[in-house]
C-alpha cells in the first residue's frame, strides 16, 4: 500500500514499483513504513493458545525530516506508545520497516541494534517511575556514556555536570537522589540522561503531562532550546493538543492504531479534514471563556472500541457524526482531499467541508 | 442563596520534619446552582480544603468555620457527618478505578448508598433507582450494566457510574476534585457536559477542584485560585481570565500554550512551589515573583477588592488599577515595582530574570 508520507512531494507512484526516492532523502531521518504491530492474546489455562490479536498499530507510515518535531496525537489505547516502541527499536514489529537514516532497524539483533541505540533515545512520561530511586542522579545521568564507553572518571563527571547546567540543574546536586528533587527538576533530570550521548532523534513519550502548568512551560521551552542547539529530531507523542500544536512542525493523528489524519500542523489544526480531528480538537478545553461560549463542542458518542476486534471498514464509524453505510463496508485510505495542500491527508471517505457544523449533527445522539 | 460560607479555615499537619501548613486561612462562598473552580497547583491545597470540609482529614489541626445551611461542618459529631456526607454534599474523585470497590457490582455499591442513608428502602426499589441513575448519566443498556463489576466499564463510563453514586441522594452541593484528568479529551468533554446538565437539571452547588485552567473555563461560574494555601485570587470567570489582577493568575495564564506560534517562548513561572513546611517570609510567592517589591518580603497581603463588584479581590500589594493583561496595566505595575524597590528586592527580581528557563527581562 502506498500510504504518502506526510512530507512527500514525488509525484504519484502509479506504476505501483518502487519510484526513485525522492531527492530529499537525506533530509529524512527516521521513515516509518506500513508498520504493523499486533499483540497475541492468549486464552487462559493450560494451553495458553493464541485467541486473538491486539491491533496495536496497524500499517502506519509517517517520516520526520531532519531536526523537526512530528507531534503523534490520540486518545489512551490508540497505539500511539507503540509505534514508539517500534521506532526506539524496543520491541520488534510484526510487519513493515523503520528506516534511520536509510537503514533499516527494525529486524536488527541486540548487538546489530546497539550502535542505533546511540542515535535514538526516549524521554518518559512518569518522573518518578523513569528514575531509579537508589541510584544519584549523577550516576543516573551518566549510566549512557559507560554503556556506550563514551568516557569515564573524571571526564564523565565534568560532562554529566556539563548536562546538568545546560538543562537548567544545580551541577552541585550531582550526588543527590531523584526523591531530592521536584516533578520538574526529574524531569530536567531525563532531559539529560536522554541528551547524555549526543542522541539525533528523541521520542518524548508524554514528557509535560505529569508536570504541573508553569513548570511544563519551563520544560517546553527547555526541549525547544535544545532542538535549536544540537539540531534534535523530536517524535513528540501527546494527548495534549495544544502542547503539540506549541511544539510541533506536523502532526499526526492516530485513532485505533491507523493514522486518521497527518499534515503540517496549520492546517491540521485549523481545517481538520476528519471528523475523529475535529472532535478531538473540539473536546480540548481551551483556557479562554469567550471561546468556550462560542465553540461548538462535538460530543462523541460512547467509547473506543476494542483493538482486539475493530471495527470494519472506517475504524471510527461507530462514533462518527457522518457516517454513511459505505463506512462500515470500505476502508478509507491516507490520501490528499480537494483544497488541501498536497502534504495534508486524510484517511475519510466523507472529509469535514470548511464551514460544516458536525456538532448539530453530533448532539443529536449524545444524550445517550 | 448561600448555601456554604467558610471563614478562615486552617489545616495543619504536624510531622516529624515540621508542621505543614496546608491550608492558611482561607474564605469563600458557594451559591446554590453555581459552580465555584478551585485552581491551584500540586500542593496549594485545593484538595485539603474540601477534605477537610467533609472530615476527610484526619490528624489535621483545623479552625475556622464552615456554615453549610446553618450547620458548622467543622464543629459536628462524626455521626452526624456521616448524615451530611453523600446525602446533602457527595465527592467525585479523580481517579475512577479506585474510588470503586472492585469486587462489588458497579449496581451494588450505588444502591448501598441509597440504603445506608435510608433504611425503609427495599433491595428491589434500591436497585431500580440505581438503574435509574445510570441511565441518567448515560450509561447504556443500564439495565443489564447494573450488574458488572467496575473492571467491566471503561474509564470514562467508571466515571459516569462515580457520578450516578453522588447524585443517588439528590446533594445540594458536589464537591468534583479533578474529575477529568484521568480521562482523555473526547471523554472529558462528555463528563463536563453531563455535569452541566445535571446541575442545570436540580439546582446543585458544584465545587470544581482542578489544575486546568481550561475545565475552568468551560464549567466554573466564579474562581478561585490558590497558591500556597491560601486564596491569591478570588473573582468571575470574566475577571479572572481577562482581568487578573495577582501576578501568579497571570504567570499561570500565561504559561499555558495557547494556539501561539511554534517559535514564541512559553512564559514559565520560574522556580519551584515552596515547602509548605518551610515557607518564605511575607508574600509566599515573591521568590518567584517578577514583581516583588520591599514590602512583599516582609508582609503577606490578604485577600482585598480589586473592582467595582466587591467581588474581584486579590492578594497583592500591586494597586488596583494594576488588574488587566494590556499594556497600561503592564505599566501601571512597572512603575510602581520602580518605585516600591530597594536592594534586596532588586536581586530577587535579577535572579528571576536570570534564570534559566526565565525570558531574562529585568524590570
Amino acid at each position: 500500500m502506498g500510504v504518502p508520507g506526510a512530507e512527500r512531494t514525488a509525484p504519484q507512484q502509479a506504476d505501483g514499483q518502487a519510484a526513485p526516492r525522492p531527492e530529499s532523502d537525506d533530509d529524512i531521518l527516521i521513515r516509518v513504513e506500513n508498520v504493523v504491530k499486533h499483540f497475541p492474546v492468549k486464552s487462559m489455562g493450560f494451553t495458553r493458545r493464541t485467541v486473538g490479536q491486539v491491533h496495536a498499530v496497524d500499517d502506519v507510515s509517517l517520516t520526520i525530516p531532519r531536526g523537526k518535531t512530528l507531534g503523534l496525537v490520540g486518545e489512551t489505547g490508540c497505539g500511539k506508545s507503540t509505534l514508539a516502541r517500534c521506532v526506539a527499536g524496543l520491541i520488534p514489529v510484526t510487519s513493515g520497516r523503520v528506516l534511520f537514516e536509510g537503514n533499516d532497524i527494525s529486524r536488527l539483533s541486540r548487538r546489530q541494534m546497539q550502535p542505533y541505540r546511540r542515535e535514538i533515545q526516549m524521554i518518559f512520561q512518569d518522573p518518578y517511575g523513569s528514575l531509579n530511586p537508589r541510584q544519584r542522579v549523577g550516576s543516573i545521568i551518566g549510566e549512557p556514556f559507560a554503556i556506550h564507553k563514551m568516557a569515564s572518571g573524571g571526564e564523565r563527571k565534568r560532562r554529566v555536570q556539563e548536562l546538568m547546567e545546560r538543562v537548567g540543574l544545580n551541577p552541585e546536586h550531582y550526588n543527590r537522589f531523584p526523591a531530592e528533587f521536584s516533578g520538574g527538576q526529574r524531569q530536567r533530570v531525563g532531559v539529560a540522561r536522554a541528551l547524555a550521548v549526543r542522541p539525533k532523534l528523541i521520542i518524548c513519550d508524554e514528557p509535560v503531562s505529569a508536570l504541573d502548568v508553569s513548570i511544563q512551560a519551563q520544560v517546553l521551552n527547555l526541549l525547544g532550546d535544545l532542538q535549536d542547539e544540537f539540531g534534535l529530531t523530536y517524535l513528540f507523542i501527546a494527548h495534549d493538543l495544544e502542547v503539540v500544536r506549541h511544539v510541533s512542525h506536523a502532526v499526526s493523528v492516530m485513532y485505533l492504531g491507523r493514522l486518521a489524519e497527518a499534515g503540517p500542523q496549520d492546517p491540521v489544526y485549523d481545517t481538520p479534514r476528519h471528523p475523529y480531528t475535529a472532535a478531538l480538537l473540539s473536546a480540548a478545553p481551551a483556557a479562554d471563556p469567550n471561546a468556550a461560549a462560542s465553540r461548538q463542542r462535538i460530543i462523541l458518542v460512547g467509547d473506543v472500541p476494542s483493538p482486539i476486534d475493530p471495527p470494519s471498514g472506517c475504524r471510527f464509524h461507530p462514533r462518527c457524526p457522518k457516517a454513511q453505510p459505505l463506512c462500515s463496508q470500505e476502508e478509507p485510505q491516507l490520501e490528499v482531499k480537494a483544497g488541501d495542500p498536497a502534504t495534508h491527508v486524510t484517511a475519510c471517505h466523507f472529509p469535514v467541508e470548511a464551514g460544516e457544523n458536525l456538532a448539530a449533527a453530533g448532539s443529536r445522539e449524545s444524550g445517550i | 442563596m448561600t448555601l456554604l460560607e467558610v471563614k478562615d479555615l486552617k489545616v495543619s499537619f504536624p510531622t516529624a520534619d515540621g508542621t505543614v501548613q496546608a491550608v492558611r486561612g482561607v474564605s469563600f462562598t458557594v451559591d446554590a446552582g453555581r459552580t465555584l473552580g478551585i485552581v491551584g497547583e500540586s500542593g496549594s491545597g485545593k484538595t485539603v480544603l474540601t477534605q477537610t470540609l467533609l472530615g476527610l482529614t484526619p490528624g489535621g489541626e483545623i479552625s475556622g468555620t464552615a456554615d453549610f445551611d446553618g450547620t458548622d461542618l467543622l464543629a459536628i459529631a462524626e455521626d452526624q457527618m456521616r448524615k451530611i456526607r453523600g446525602a446533602q454534599i457527595s465527592v467525585i474523585f479523580q481517579d475512577p478505578l479506585t474510588s470503586l470497590h472492585p469486587l462489588y457490582k458497579v449496581g451494588w455499591q450505588i444502591e448501598e448508598m441509597i440504603r445506608v442513608h435510608d433504611k425503609s428502602v427495599s433491595k428491589a426499589e434500591a436497585k431500580d433507582r440505581a438503574i435509574e441513575l445510570l441511565r441518567r448519566v448515560g450509561i447504556p443498556r443500564a439495565d443489564q450494566r447494573v450488574n458488572d463489576y467496575p473492571h467491566q466499564f471503561s474509564g470514562g463510563m467508571r466515571q459516569r457510574a462515580i457520578i450516578a453514586m453522588a447524585l443517588s441522594l439528590s446533594p445540594r452541593m458536589i464537591i468534583a476534585d479533578e474529575p477529568t484528568t484521568a480521562l482523555d479529551a473526547t471523554v472529558q468533554a462528555q463528563i463536563l457536559d453531563l455535569l452541566l446538565k445535571l446541575q442545570e437539571e436540580s439546582n446543585t452547588a458544584l465545587i470544581m477542584i482542578t489544575h486546568d485552567m481550561g475545565v475552568v473555563a468551560d464549567i466554573a461560574d466564579d474562581v478561585m485560585v490558590m497558591y500556597a494555601g491560601r486564596a491569591a485570587e478570588r473573582a468571575t470567570k470574566q475577571d479572572i481570565f481577562y482581568a487578573p489582577h495577582h501576578p501568579y493568575t497571570k504567570g499561570l495564564l500565561e504559561s499555558i500554550p495557547n494556539s501561539s506560534a511554534r517559535s514564541e517562548r512559553l512564559k514559565p513561572i520560574t522556580g519551584q512551589p515552596p515547602s509548605l513546611i518551610r515557607l518564605p517570609s511575607g508574600c509566599k510567592f515573591h521568590p518567584r515573583c517578577g514583581y516583588v517589591m520591599d514590602r512583599c518580603l516582609t508582609e503577606e497581603p490578604d485577600l482585598r477588592p480589586i473592582g467595582e463588584d466587591g467581588f474581584h479581590a486579590s492578594a497583592c500589594w500591586l494597586p488596583t488599577a494594576a488588574a488587566g493583561l494590556g499594556e497600561q496595566a503592564e505599566e501601571i505595575r512597572i512603575k510602581t515595582v520602580r518605585a516600591e524597590r530597594s536592594e534586596a528586592a532588586a536581586e530577587i527580581a535579577e535572579g528571576i530574570a536570570s534564570a534559566p528557563e526565565s525570558q531574562g527581562s529585568v524590570i
